[in-house]
């Protein structure tokens, strides 16, 4: 642990930021699919009537 | 104090992480929390829905079926993270879950509370937004008790702990059906029921594999508190009940004849290999007998589903293979 204590605060070891950036593109890709899900069950739910509303 | 707690070694890996949430940063990789959500357990949970939404006798789209399908899968990823949450200090004395991400420190148990508790809120809200609230309602149900009434409560206290608890595992095909059809039918009722009881033979026969295991971990499996014969009597008397539950939609007209054949034959397997594991003539050839139940039980549910779902299809397409 004292290794790894910086002035500067912690520094992560090589391997801690490989599996940090794995776990921020896992995230990243995890929400980009939902967008898309949400989008296609909106559109096949809603269909065109998606553009029907009470004004 | 649970009985896992009472005497078990936790000075070891399940003391890890703690540590590790004051001084250093996350050593957790994506792969750690795809265990976390046992993603061999959601195999199993995700085929039984698909077969419980697809057999349902309304048509689903095939965008809100998959949806469906990935909020109940995503649901049993939560259930296995939760239950690896609380079961930390059991699974860091047993050698086949010591491992896992959080006995090792590699996901903390907060965490893991965290990553559980989201996916369970979030598949439980999508799914009742995608499909309906009926088996929205089934999820969340399911996933309390899996966590609570299995976990915290059962797996701890009693032998009976599979057999009640079991119920957790029987409900994904339940709430495929619901996703389709917004209730419960007699059908989906039949699938619960066989996975119902085919779970205390499945668990027994790895827990005769593994009874040191659950005896280090304090967990009052059957045949650590009432001994093999007892186990294997029951695993017997489980096994005859599955054979006409397992071929009760077939017997009560809800598929044709290739179900019921299946069905029959491989509960006829069943109960031939559950008579091995009461009949072994050494601990170690019981050992195996026990295991190659085990693994039969797996193919065996696989199987059933499999043919129920091939057998409605052929229904639908050319009005064969119902007795009724």
């Amino acid at each position: 642990m004292d290794e790894q204590m910086h002035e500067n605060g912690v520094v992560l070891t090589k391997e801690q930021l490989r599996r940090r950036r794995a776990r921020s593109i896992a995230i990243a890709l995890s929400l980009g699919a939902l967008v898309v899900l949400f989008y296609v069950i909106t559109i096949v739910k809603i269909g065109p009537n998606v553009l029907t509303r009470p004004m | 104090m649970s009985l896992a707690t009472e005497g078990a070694d936790l000075s070891g890996p399940a003391t890890a992480g703690p540590s590790r949430a004051r001084l250093e940063p996350s050593i957790a990789g994506v792969e750690d929390y795809i265990e976390l959500m046992k993603p061999r357990v959601m195999s199993l949970v995700v085929f039984t829905a698909f077969v419980g939404l697809l057999i349902a006798p309304v048509h689903v789209h095939p965008v809100i079926g998959f949806a469906s399908l990935l909020c109940i899968a995503i649901g049993a990823g939560a259930s296995g993270a939760l239950n690896m949450w609380y079961d930390a200090d059991v699974d860091a004395v047993m050698k086949r879950t010591h491992d896992r991400p959080v006995p090792k420190g590699r996901i903390l148990p907060g965490e893991a509370l965290a990553f559980g508790m989201t996916l369970a809120v979030g598949s439980v809200v999508v799914l009742g937004l995608v499909a309906n609230w009926a088996a929205a309602s089934l999820l969340a149900f399911t996933i309390f008790f899996y966590v609570v009434v299995y976990t915290i409560w059962l797996k701890r206290w009693t032998p009976q702990n599979i057999v009640i608890g079991g119920a957790a595992g029987a409900f994904p095909p339940m709430i495929g059906w619901a996703a389709a059809t917004g209730g419960i039918g007699a059908e989906s009722l039949l699938l619960f029921l066989i996975i119902f009881f085919w779970t205390p033979p499945h668990f027994w026969a790895l827990a005769l594999y593994r009874t040191d295991d659950y005896a280090r971990a304090r967990i009052p499996m059957l045949p650590v508190v009432s001994g093999r014969a007892e186990t294997q009597r029951q695993i017997m008397l489980y096994s005859l009940l599955l054979v006409p539950v397992g071929a009760a939609p077939w017997l009560l007209g809800y598929a044709g004849v290739l179900f019921g054949g299946t069905a029959l034959a491989a509960g006829f397997l069943f109960v031939v290999l559950a008579w091995r594991v009461m009949r072994p003539s050494d601990l170690k050839s019981g050992e195996r007998a026990a295991m190659r139940l085990f693994a039969f039980s797996i193919l065996y549910l696989f199987l059933l589903f499999a043919v129920l779902l091939i057998d409605s299809r052929l229904s639908a397409h050319f009005g064969i293979g119902y007795a009724g």
